[in-house]
C-alpha cells in the first residue's frame, strides 16, 4: 500500500496515500504499524484524509493498531476523515472508540499536552 | 414508469485484487440509475461496501482450493428491486453469528453486519456447489 510515515516527535504521522482501505491493503497497514510498535513508536496519528472508502476489514486494521497502541502506553489517532468514511465508524460504533481530529496539527498537538 | 432493469453476471478470481474493481461497478450502478430519487452517493457507497464485504468474504471464509477459484456475482434491478448474489464454493458459515454489531474492540467479523444494515434483506442459502449469499435493496 501507499504509505508515507513522518516522525514529527511526538507521535508518528501516517498519512494512507489510496483511495480505498479494504481487505486488499488493509494487512499492509498493520504490518507498518507493528514495525513501528517494534520500534518502540507507540503514539500514531493516522491521517485518513485521501481514503474515500473504508470496510470492515480496514476498521478492523485500525483496531488492531489501536488496541496495540493502548497496551504499550501509547495511543492511535485519527484525522481526516471523509463523511462517509466517518459514516462507517459510525456505524459500527468505533467513533466512541477512537479520538478523531479535524486536522494534522490538532492530532499531533494533543500528544505534546 | 420505473424502466431501470440491470442485469450483470460477473465471474472473477477469488483475489483481493478485484474487490476495487466490483466495488466500483456497485458505484456506477448507483450513479447511472435513471429513477433513484433517493441519495445517490449514499447508494454508490453502499453497494460499493456490500459487493467489496461479500467478496471479500467469499474469498477469506468460503472458499476452499485458493486462488484457481472464481467469486459469481449477479446483480439485478426488476421492478425496483435491487438483488446482488454473491456464490461461493466452499464450505459456508453460520451467518446468524455475524448478524448483530460486533463488541467494537473485535477486530473481525463486522462484514455480515454492514450488509445487513444497508440493505433491506440478506439470505445465506446452499447450493448445488457451495453457497450464495443474497442481498436486496428497494430503491424506492
Amino acid at each position: 500500500m501507499n504509505l508515507h510515515i513522518d516522525d514529527r516527535g511526538a507521535a508518528v504521522l501516517l498519512t494512507i496515500e489510496e483511495e480505498r482501505l479494504d481487505a486488499h491493503n488493509s494487512g499492509d497497514l498493520k504490518t507498518q504499524m507493528l514495525k513501528l510498535f517494534e520500534e518502540g513508536k507507540n503514539n500514531l496519528v493516522v491521517d485518513l484524509q485521501a481514503v474515500r472508502f473504508v470496510d470492515s476489514s480496514g476498521l478492523g486494521a485500525l483496531v488492531s493498531g489501536f488496541k496495540n497502541a493502548s497496551s504499550r502506553n501509547g495511543s492511535l489517532k485519527l484525522t481526516g476523515l471523509q463523511l462517509q468514511v466517518k459514516s462507517m465508524f459510525e456505524l459500527t460504533r468505533l467513533h466512541r472508540v477512537f479520538e478523531i481530529f479535524n486536522d494534522i496539527d490538532e492530532a499531533l498537538g494533543s500528544f505534546q499536552q | 414508469m420505473f424502466s431501470d432493469q440491470i442485469a450483470v453476471d460477473i465471474k472473477v478470481p477469488n483475489q483481493t485484487r478485484y474487490l476495487c474493481m466490483i466495488g466500483h461497478i456497485g458505484e456506477n450502478i448507483a450513479r447511472t440509475l435513471k429513477h433513484y430519487t433517493g441519495d445517490r452517493e449514499k447508494l454508490a457507497y453502499d453497494l460499493n461496501l456490500v459487493l467489496t464485504e461479500a467478496m471479500a468474504n467469499a474469498i477469506q471464509h468460503a472458499s476452499i482450493d485458493g486462488p484457481s477459484k472464481e467469486v459469481h456475482i449477479e446483480i439485478n434491478i426488476i421492478s425496483k428491486r435491487l438483488i446482488i448474489k454473491v456464490y461461493d464454493f466452499g464450505k459456508g458459515f453460520d451467518i446468524d453469528k455475524y448478524i448483530h454489531p460486533r463488541h467494537p474492540l473485535e477486530e473481525h467479523g463486522r462484514g455480515i453486519y454492514l450488509i445487513r444494515t444497508v440493505m433491506d434483506e440478506i439470505n445465506y442459502t446452499k447450493t448445488d456447489s457451495g453457497h450464495v449469499l443474497e442481498m436486496i435493496k428497494n430503491l424506492n
